[in-house]
């Protein structure tokens, strides 16, 4: 089992759902026309990814390996059920806004990847943990990605705060900027494409930056076989 | 006689990039003289605007990826797109509006993707079309021609309302756009897209008096003009062979072709041939921006598909579509699919027998 630390790089960074696994694009690029849009759908599918990760975790020595991908399936979907009605219950105007884009959640491939590839072969503690940071990495991308195209959009931050957080965040939105010209390309569709890829270029940017930072090692040379028996 | 012996090729290309940029430059200035003449001087101040954030940007990007930048600045290329933005949007357009489209067509379109020759969209055109869907409102205010507006700005009024939209004199867009008669004016295919939405037929809509003083019944005063003036630069570039003739001939007819098909089913409800090619960009783009070395289609067949259906999406976005002019799509669509229409027209190689012939049974 990887250490926490690790899980932790993993998933908000190394190994980040969006950034390096490019899963869960549909909803990623649909809904970060705002802030508080991205930061929702994050939250819900931080909370599908955990509850799936902990069920897929329980059952894992119970379900055969055969028919283990339907199961996944049908728990991902229970999940997210729960979590449309819990959006339904308290956080209506969101649930709007987001629509057909909360039971699309099911269809979210970082969903079932983390259940496959993490939470069918580890315990219940670290399962819940991958999914909690995976989520989070997720969300973290989904939020910046709104407030980014938001920002340059609309020239404001945090609009619609009260739809997520109630009444006590009706004056938490931020106007940056006022323009009778706003650039609709950025909270268009094609904006969303190129955040995502601009978001993508800057962690990559970061990385050789890390990488060149990083003392180059001796390179060992081993003997590479060339007569292996067959 | 003394033989030298030089390694292949042996035939060359007379012209280096730049010259051929530079001749394209050249060949756009009756055109450009045009604009100026009926719509004042906002077009070159755009140029002026667009070419200065086209070198900057060019110049930053180039550092930035390590190359060389006066050598990516002497081909000439960034001046051009730049120019070719500049043309295509209204004359009085904000300063920061040409500044974000041309930074757009330069970073993102040109130099992200690899730089001159590995751009798979036209820049200019990408960030015309960048600017089209952002700022849709600012982006379809044109004026009138001079002859029929009510205030003639000068070259201090255009500067001072292009920075801060307003004249030295304090007139707004919205006055500048006032006609003579009192009634604000949109471009001859607004014009026309307007009122065939208002149940209006085609004739009908040809006594509006932006088409009165005009040059052939169906094109709007002043900007047929132009696209004369643009079609005389673009014969000196074919005649030069600058650029071939497939694309702008092929682009024409079947934009006249498919215009023409429509005008004879319903001549009430669809706009003529000569109008849909004396009106609007259809000429310009047919000569200056599908040619594009870079962009388009690269085998003499594959040159004609892609002008034909360049000038085929034009005239379907124009009748059907919500846009009034439709040049900068088409060519951005087409550009997808210029890879498979160079895979399906691959000439034949020399020495090689075509492919029915080669199998016989």
């Amino acid at each position: 089992m990887p250490s926490y630390q690790d899980l932790t790089l993993q998933g908000l960074w190394k190994n980040n759902p969006a950034l390096v696994q490019l899963l869960g694009l549909c909803p990623l690029l649909a809904v970060t026309a705002t802030f508080i849009n991205g930061l929702g759908l994050g939250l819900a599918t931080m909370l599908v990814l955990m509850g799936s990760n902990i069920t897929v975790s329980l059952i894992r020595n119970v379900v055969r390996n055969e028919i283990r991908i339907p199961i996944f399936v049908m728990i991902i979907a229970s999940f997210v059920t729960i979590v449309q009605l819990l959006m339904n219950a308290f956080t209506y105007e969101l649930y709007l806004t987001l629509g057909i884009f909360i039971p699309l959640i099911v269809t979210n491939c970082a969903i079932i990847g983390r259940a496959e590839a993490f939470a069918s072969k580890n315990s219940i503690l670290p399962a819940a943990y991958d999914g909690l940071v995976m989520g989070t990495g997720f969300t973290v991308v989904l939020v910046v990605l709104g407030g980014f195209r938001e920002v340059l959009g609309n020239g404001t931050l945090f609009t619609g705060a009260d739809r997520l957080f109630g009444e006590v965040a009706n004056n938490w939105q931020v106007t940056l900027f006022a323009t009778d010209s706003p650039f609709l390309l950025a909270i268009l569709p094609p904006g969303a494409f190129l955040g995502m890829g601009l978001l993508i270029a800057c962690k990559n940017a970061v990385d050789a930056h890390l990488a060149a930072r990083k003392p180059q090692t001796e390179k060992t040379i081993t003997r590479a076989r060339v007569t292996t028996e067959i | 006689m003394k033989l030298t012996l030089s390694s292949s090729p042996h035939q060359r290309v007379k012209r280096d990039t730049s010259q051929v940029m530079r001749l394209v430059i050249l060949a756009m200035v009756p055109g450009i003289i045009a604009q100026v003449i009926l719509f004042g001087f906002g077009v070159l101040i755009q140029a002026m605007i667009a070419v200065l954030t086209a070198i900057v940007t060019e110049a930053m990007i180039v550092y930035m990826r390590g190359k060389r930048v006066t050598f990516a600045l002497n081909d000439f290329s960034a001046i051009l797109t730049a120019l070719l933005l500049a043309v295509s949007i209204p004359p009085l357009l904000p300063w920061w509006m040409t500044v974000v489209g041309t930074f757009f067509a330069i970073a993102i379109v040109k130099q992200l993707y690899g730089g001159l020759g590995f751009n798979l969209f036209n820049p200019a055109m990408a960030g015309y079309v960048m600017l089209l869907i952002s700022f849709p409102a600012a982006m379809t205010l044109w004026l009138p021609p001079s002859s029929l507006t009510s205030i003639q700005p000068d070259f201090w009024d255009t500067l001072s309302i292009i920075m801060s939209d307003f004249t030295v004199s304090g007139h707004s867009m919205d006055q500048l756009r006032v006609a003579v008669d009192g009634v604000t004016m949109a471009t001859p295919l607004d014009t026309v897209k307007t009122a065939l939405s208002q149940n209006l037929t085609y004739p009908e809509a040809l006594n509006q008096p932006i088409f009165s003083s005009n040059i052939a019944t169906s094109a709007g005063a002043g900007w047929a003009w132009v696209s004369l003036a643009y079609l005389a630069g673009g014969l000196v570039l074919v005649k030069t062979k600058v650029i071939n003739w497939h694309i702008p001939t092929a682009t024409l007819a079947s934009a006249a072709i498919l215009s023409l098909i429509f005008f004879l089913a319903d001549s009430d409800s669809f706009a003529s041939p000569l109008f849909h090619i004396l009106n609007g960009s259809l000429i310009f783009g047919a000569f200056f921006i599908a040619t594009d070395p870079v962009t388009a289609s690269t085998t003499d067949k594959g040159r004609i598909v892609f002008g034909a259906f360049i000038g085929m999406w034009v005239i379907i976005i124009r009748t059907f579509g919500g846009y009034p002019d439709a040049v900068a799509f088409a060519v951005i669509i087409m550009n997808m699919a210029v890879p498979l229409i160079d895979y399906y027209t691959r000439p034949r190689t020399y020495g090689h027998m075509a492919k029915k012939a080669r199998n016989p049974r």
